[in-house]
């Protein structure tokens, strides 16, 4: 009982961090394809980019953990809003295909040039030696970079929510997303709105990429592999909701975990029955304002 | 010239329309040493042609087709592995036959859904699928696959031989009657009823069709075509393997439809002709420029030649045409 | 009495707290001319929508000829002969004038499911269609496509693909809506021309159509019936003048 005990603490708290950056990786995908409604298949080449990003500052220019954090996001975002003015937002109105051609299109190019950059062996992970250890938490040892993970990534959950709910940007966002037209006739200049959001969005998955690269390995592969994982997400929480797909991460995460820790025979069979079902019964997602 | 069925045009056969059997005789005689590429081509094509039925012509956009290449292709297997039927015609009944009944049944849940949630259904529905033929090995023999299929000889004479002669002609016949059976299709009331489904669905719904059971049909369809290309595919190699379940195949098929021109019958065939050639001779030389040349190749579909080669091929002829 | 054409029984429509239809209780008579008309926002749409089974209603009743159609999907009342036209031209642009027509008599003769005969081998279909066209004046133009058509005829084709459901109630959203006038007076030949025993029920803002087409008018006003009656008694109608007139029209 005592163990059983013991390794449920374990696999909720591994769980929570990989929901965790699950959601801070796709919270910015459920906002554009919501704000949007760009199906963005591409959004984890942002991640992995990141995650990239981090590996290289820390190894070759020795930048310190938090600055290469930082940076992961700053680049991402600017990079993002190249890309979103030269193609994304030339494919707004252009439907579904196209969106999904060209965001796969995004991803095999960007697979292409990470295998010749880094090879096809997953980006080493350096910590700095604070993190290295374990911490003890009301006498239980966990290890501290997930702790410290758990906690920047909460962090970010709650100025993102804060600045959703209290900024004008935020108003702004909750608006369009409700409704475009009408966010567009009293003023809102959605343009500048998509740009901005997509590069926050953008930026968001480079750090969740950098910041969960010892859970999701930053490989060539990385945006196929967990394409799935960060739709789902999406699907689940619902479009355009920011807490749904927080719920939904935390959900995906947490059961992942405890699959693989109990019933590793299933994969990630329970995950995907669950997903079809959940679909079926609420095609809108869990919080979802469209579907 | 119209590509559909339509109660305005014509469906005779056209000359041009002769040019992929004559080029398939001419490879056989020509260029014995490609066979094998060949077979695998006309497989192919046959895989593209399926998802041009629900795609191209009904508008259903999947990620996930993959999994009716998967099931018939694991149904072929199965079926000689461990029951030991050997015949190539029942394999090739079965695999359709479950393959289609795949189909019905997801799209039957599926169908319900539009947009983003369809999109996510066909993912993930896949992904199980292959979750399915990675972790139950007693049927699917897991990440190993099925080797050592057996096919009977056609007729009790006609062996696959070392050269794949038998397996060319076979395939080439088996797309024949396919290509024969979709074209009817395509130009019948059914084919010009899916084309008013992708061009207008709410105005579809206002005519009194009956949308949902339309696409369910179509999709069973393509399912039970997409499965007679797997079963092919595991008949010629003798084999299968999970590689069939991938996603890399979903989007492979994709591109190879997008790059050939969507929504017409023909696009079905010279996208994978020529995507697979270009394979063959580049993947190997250049693995690391090939998936960077797909994705600038998707990009450049998507932004200036919607109607992939055929759609290029059209506007060239129409400025031959006005001097 | 026979029954109505089409009858509504409290009908009611809600999107969350905004109530677009309250209690719309309305008859169209078999072989009616009846005008529906109220301001912007009015629910005229709306209730076309719910009609044809576009919309769901959120509570009443829908009777088609006395039979009960409020839970049938749109496409079985279609089948039972309730057609409609679009307000925002919702035809299918990329294909041939003919197949527009076309399309929706294969639809009602129920060959759509037929897949080995070419649809070019349907002549019946094909017949039937170029005789619509022709009663639009449109026969010249059935090869061409949609989106090659002047707007003004592009309604007409609505119309002609409306006509081709052989309808007992058909529902004109805006016929003439978008349509410049020199066009429009070959809009209100054609629907002058209808056959007498379809009832209709024309949604419209051009006053000067109304009351030269209908011979009943109801008026819609924030989603429930404000009057119904002749057009004279609407015309001197003192509510439905200030609801046009605008609020400023009584102290």
């Amino acid at each position: 009982m005592q163990a059983f005990a013991s390794s449920l603490v374990s696999v909720l708290f591994h769980g929570i961090a990989y929901g965790m950056i699950l959601y801070v990786i796709s919270v910015g995908l459920s906002v554009t394809m919501g704000l949007m409604g760009f199906v963005n298949l591409a959004h984890g080449v942002f991640a992995m980019a990141g995650g990239l990003l981090l590996s290289t500052a820390m190894a070759k220019y020795a930048v310190p953990f938090p600055l290469a954090l930082l940076l992961a996001f700053v680049v991402v975002a600017l990079g993002s809003v190249v890309l979103e003015r030269l193609l994304y937002s030339k494919l707004y109105s252009a439907g579904e295909l196209a969106q999904v051609l060209f965001t796969m299109g995004l991803i095999f190019i960007s697979i292409a040039i990470a295998r010749q950059l880094y090879g096809t062996q997953a980006a080493p992970v350096f910590l700095p030696d604070y993190l290295k250890g374990q911490i003890n938490i009301l006498g239980r040892d966990f290890p501290a970079f997930r702790v410290v993970l758990i906690f920047i990534s909460a962090i970010i959950v709650v100025t993102l929510w804060f600045g959703v709910e209290r900024t004008r940007w935020g108003a702004m966002v909750r608006a369009a997303v409700d409704n475009r037209d009408m966010a567009q006739s009293v003023g809102i200049n959605t343009n500048r709105l998509f740009m901005v959001t997509f590069a926050l969005g953008s930026g968001l998955a480079g750090l969740g990429g950098a910041l969960g690269s010892d859970i999701l390995p930053v490989q060539s592969t990385y945006p196929l592999e967990n394409l799935v994982y960060f739709m789902i997400v999406v699907a689940v929480g619902g479009l355009g909701s920011l807490s749904g797909p927080f719920i939904a991460a935390l959900m995906i995460g947490i059961a992942d975990t405890a699959t693989k820790y109990w019933f590793p025979e299933l994969g990630a069979f329970l995950i995907y029955a669950a997903t079809i079902g959940l679909l079926l019964w609420r095609p809108q997602g869990l919080f979802g304002v469209r579907s | 010239m119209t590509r559909t069925g339509s109660y305005s045009g014509h469906a005779r056969i056209g000359i041009m329309e002769a040019l992929p059997w004559i080029a398939a005789i001419a490879v056989f005689f020509l260029l014995p040493d490609y066979l094998s590429l060949g077979a695998r081509i006309m497989i192919y094509i046959l895989f593209t042609l399926s998802l041009d039925l629900i795609l191209g012509y009904a508008g259903i956009i999947t990620l996930g087709h993959s999994v009716f290449l998967g099931i018939g292709a694991y149904a072929a297997g199965i079926l000689s592995v461990k029951l030991n039927i050997n015949d190539p015609f029942l394999q090739l009944i079965a695999g359709s036959l479950m393959s289609a009944v795949f189909g019905l049944a997801s799209g039957a849940v599926i169908l319900r859904t539009k947009n983003l949630t369809l999109l996510m259904l066909t993912l993930a529905i896949t992904a199980i699928v292959y979750e399915i033929g990675n972790k139950a090995s007693w049927l699917t023999g897991g990440a190993d696959g099925l080797p050592g299929v057996q096919v009977n000889p056609f007729f009790g004479r006609f062996e696959f031989d070392l050269w794949g002669r038998t397996g060319y002609i076979y395939c080439v016949i088996v797309l024949f009657v396919v290509w024969f059976v979709v074209r009817r299709l395509i130009y019948s009331p059914f084919g010009a009823m899916l084309t008013g489904i992708r061009e207008n669905t709410p105005r579809m719904h206002a005519l009194g069709a009956p949308v949902y059971q339309r696409l369910l049909i179509v999709y069973t369809i393509s399912a039970g075509i997409a499965g007679i290309a797997g079963v092919l595919m595991t008949q010629v190699t003798q084999s299968v393997g999970l590689n069939v379940l991938t996603f890399e195949v979903a989007g492979d098929v994709l591109v190879m439809l997008i790059l050939g021109g969507v929504g017409r019958i023909y696009g079905a065939f010279v996208g994978p002709v020529v995507y697979m050639i270009a394979q063959d001779l580049l993947a190997k030389q250049f693995p690391e420029y090939w998936s960077f040349g797909v994705g600038v190749l998707l990009i450049f579909v998507v932004f200036f030649a919607r109607g992939g080669i055929l759609g290029l091929v059209d506007k060239i002829a129409a400025r031959g045409r006005t001097p | 009495m026979s029954a109505p054409a089409l009858e509504t029984r409290d009908l009611c429509k809600q999107f969350g707290a905004l109530t677009v239809a309250s209690n719309i209780n309305f008859r169209l008579e078999a072989g009616a001319r009846h005008a529906l008309i109220g301001p912007n926002g009015a629910g005229k749409t709306t209730f076309v929508n719910m009609l044809t089974g576009a919309l769901p209603a959120t509570s009443g009743k829908i009777l088609f000829g006395g039979e009960d159609i409020s839970q049938m999907a749109q496409a079985a009342r279609t089948k039972r002969g309730l057609g409609r036209t679009f307000q925002i031209t919702s035809l299918f642009r990329d294909l041939p004038v003919l197949d527009n027509v076309a399309l929706g008599i294969a639809e009602r003769e129920g060959v759509s499911l037929k897949m080995w005969k070419p649809a070019s081998s349907y002549k019946t279909i094909r017949d039937e269609s170029m005789a619509h066209l022709e009663t639009m004046g449109l026969a010249a133009e059935a090869l061409l496509r949609v989106k090659d058509l002047p707007y003004g005829k592009q309604r007409l084709v609505e119309i002609a693909i409306a006509l081709g459901l052989k309808p007992k109630v058909l529902l004109l959203d805006e016929p003439a809506a978008g349509v410049p006038s020199i066009e429009s007076g070959r809009i209100l030949d054609v629907l002058a021309d209808l056959p007498k025993d379809i009832a209709i029920l024309i949604i419209e803002h051009d006053m000067d159509i109304v009351f030269r087409f209908a011979q009943r008018i109801t008026v819609l006003v924030q989603g429930a019936v404000l009057v119904e009656g002749a057009p004279e008694e609407i015309a001197n109608d003192q509510r439905v003048r200030d609801v046009y007139l605008g609020e400023g029209g009584h102290d």
